[in-house]
């Protein structure tokens, strides 16, 4: 089981230039049903394999595509997110980085009231790993299918305890990587209640950053709603504050966001917090036992 | 991107905000005349990128042409430290002469505008606690803040800041000057894509003017591309070299103070995480070096000259995990900048991903003094003994 991305899924590229179409290739490779690629004036070519359509529109409507994932450059991927929308596909994975925060603003308040589910953007993606589903940059190598849910604002994080999990026997129902941006599409607490709600996912692992109250308002759904065993890490425990940690969300600033903050509201709801980026698996471990 | 105050009030009367006269000087000859043009007395105020200015002695009046001159020369080259420079310092290059303005009778208060990343929309903020530090305020008392949300399609309307300049007790016979006001710092904002554009102090004079007294703006970094204007406004003089040399080749180097390990990673959150397990591991991270997700061989060469340049640095941790990027190519990357660089501190290396295997193996035959560890407590752990423990 999983969510968000399985066997159902029929991908659509947005923006398949040398970057989009390599990943485009990568997710063809991992199983992924990549149905075809968006470039704006390439309409009715192909491009290894994949048939090219002028508009999300018309891919929808040839490829019967509901996931699409957007490679589109900075300047104009906004834009590819609320085409998206307009064309009814009900989950859009934003991979690109470096998206102006004002263009964001613009994509966030389209998707009001619309059916459709943003993933990121600045964002690896999304796998489902017992599904052969992959939707983004991740190595799909280092995943395994299993039963453990992963949430997380960074990439390469992700990748490290997805690797721990993997070499521990424990496999991943869904890892979800939500972007570390300050404005996002879905946020922690929104991936916590797709886990929580799937029968297919026994243990979560939410990995969050300074910046931002975002994990404290997972930890109190938590509390509230979840009864399955959650470890959580926080990175950026040493982190300055008033510097921009890489990520454009990550940064403390007047004193809120710090990572100590964070982990005591995490605690609080009963997730059992690691220090160490080293301990997440082993501490899956110990709780799916217990 | 952070610019000057002087750069700032520049900017904002562009879009209509009234801003205090002045004119940027970099001598004191320079000074003195500014001055004489807008007539005494003037306001001789320090350009750092830091707050706190006043205080820390930045910010003096001048009554006469010899007073500015002794002032301005006083001020240029000094090292103002403040609560937001740390202990180091700033040296100040430039100086904003300002008309002095009769505070007597006045009121001072808060502006800011903001991404509010709760609601994923701008928000307007006003107080009529301006003056002093904002977040101080924040603290104590929540209430004494108004927000106005600000809805992307619309932008900020005037009913938002007549509710605004009433909450903050300016008079209705105002109106017509607070509310432009207001307007045209939203403007501002949109208009050059700002992260943040505060006015602290927002002054009403006891005539009833209204005037932004101080100014900062920091800018979108992911905008700047659609703003070539503004990348003038630069001022190289107040960002650490490494941290400007980084960003020419895609490198995000953040140097921090009093550690002695210098960190090479791929990815902001890993990255992250390499100096919370450093710490743990009893060391501490001189630097924050995170190369990007699919880094090149001729990015690690100048990762690797950067963190050496950095010469708190004892020992050198590279944790990669190869999604993309492959170990292999890293692998390349390190040992040639270990031997055109000539290395002399020792370098622990661990990478897990991609082509790992192939990776270590090249490391092993190189012939250089590399360690390695395959888990990240290991390697922490190396790395800080060979840095001779804690900085």
């Amino acid at each position: 089981m999983s969510v968000l991305v399985s066997k159902e899924t029929r991908l659509l590229v947005q923006g398949m230039g040398k970057h989009g179409t390599f990943h485009a290739r990568g997710c063809r490779d991992y199983g992924t049903k990549v149905v075809g690629g968006v470039t704006p004036g390439k309409g009715g070519t192909t491009v290894e394999g994949f048939p090219l359509f002028n508009s999300v529109a018309e891919g929808v409507a040839e490829t019967g595509a509901n996931v699409s994932v957007v490679f589109v450059p900075p300047p104009g991927a906004a834009d590819a997110i609320m085409e998206a929308a307009d064309a009814g596909i009900p989950l859009v994975v934003c991979i690109t980085e470096g998206i102006p925060t004002l263009d964001m603003v613009k994509a966030a308040a389209y998707l009001e009231g619309r059916k459709t589910r943003l993933i990121g953007p600045n964002c690896p993606g999304i796998i489902s790993p017992g599904e052969g589903c992959k939707v983004g940059i991740m190595p799909g190598h280092i995943h395994m299918g299993g039963k453990v849910g992963v949430v997380s604002r960074s990439g390469t994080l992700t990748y490290e305890a997805v690797a721990q999990l993997t070499a521990l026997g424990i496999g991943q129902s869904t890892c979800i990587g939500i972007g570390g941006d300050p404005i996002i599409g879905t946020n922690h607490t929104d991936a916590l209640r797709l886990f929580n709600d799937d029968p297919g996912t026994e243990a979560i692992v939410m990995i969050g950053e300074i910046g931002g109250d975002a994990e404290e308002k997972a930890a109190a759904f938590v509390k509230a709603h979840v009864r399955k065993p959650v470890v959580g890490f926080i990175a950026g425990q040493t982190a300055p504050p008033g510097r921009r940690m890489g990520h454009a969300g990550a940064i403390i600033s007047g004193g809120k966001g710090t990572a100590a903050e964070k982990m005591a509201a995490m605690e609080e709801a009963g997730i059992r917090v690691v220090q160490s980026p080293a301990d997440i698996g082993a501490a899956v471990q110990e709780r799916l036992k217990g | 991107m952070k610019i000057h105050e002087y750069q700032g009030k520049t900017v904002l009367a562009r879009y209509g905000v009234p801003v205090p006269r002045g004119g940027v000087a970099y001598t004191a000859d320079e000074a003195v005349e500014v001055a004489k043009g807008l007539g005494f007395p003037v306001v001789v105020k320090a350009q750092i990128h830091a707050g706190g200015r006043g205080k820390g002695g930045g910010v003096k009046l001048a009554g006469g042409a010899d007073e500015c001159e002794s002032i301005a020369k006083a001020m240029l080259g000094m090292t103002l430290r403040t609560h937001q420079t740390g202990p180091e310092g700033r040296v100040v290059r430039r100086l904003l002469v300002e008309q002095g303005m009769d505070l007597q009778g006045s009121k001072e208060m808060y502006l800011a505008i903001l991404v509010d990343r709760a609601t994923g929309r701008p928000v307007f903020m006003a107080s009529a606690q301006g003056g002093m530090d904002i977040e101080e305020v924040a603290a104590k008392d929540p209430s004494a803040i108004l927000k106005e949300s600000v809805h992307p399609a619309v932008g900020f309307q005037p009913f938002q800041a007549r509710k605004l300049a009433f909450g903050l007790g300016l008079p209705g016979s105002l109106l017509g000057r607070s509310v432009p006001f207001m307007l045209s710092l939203y403007q501002a904002f949109e208009g050059v894509d700002a992260s943040l554009l505060e006015i602290n102090p927002f002054l009403m004079t006891k005539d009833g003017e209204l005037l932004a007294l101080d100014a900062k703006i920091n800018f979108d970094d992911n905008a700047l591309y659609r703003r070539p204007e503004l990348k003038e406004l630069r001022d190289f003089d107040e960002e650490d070299p490494l941290e400007v040399d980084a960003s020419k080749h895609s490198l995000n180097y953040i140097k921090l103070e009093g550690g002695n390990v210098g960190c090479m990673v791929n990815g902001a959150g890993l990255a992250m995480a390499t100096m919370d397990i450093i710490k743990l591991a009893g060391g501490s991270p001189a630097n924050f070096l995170d190369v990007g997700g699919g880094a090149s061989a001729e990015q690690i060469r100048n990762a690797f000259r950067i963190l050496l340049a950095d010469r708190d640095v004892k020992a050198v941790l590279i944790n990669i995990f190869g999604g993309i990027l492959r170990c292999d190519v890293l692998a390349e990357g390190v040992i040639a900048a270990v031997k055109e660089l000539n290395v002399k501190v020792p370098v622990v290396v661990r990478m897990k991903g991609n082509n790992e295997d192939v990776g270590k193996q090249m490391l092993g035959d190189s012939g250089l003094n590399f360690a390695t560890a395959d888990e990240m407590t290991e390697a922490a752990g190396k790395v800080v003994a060979a840095a001779g423990g804690a900085a």
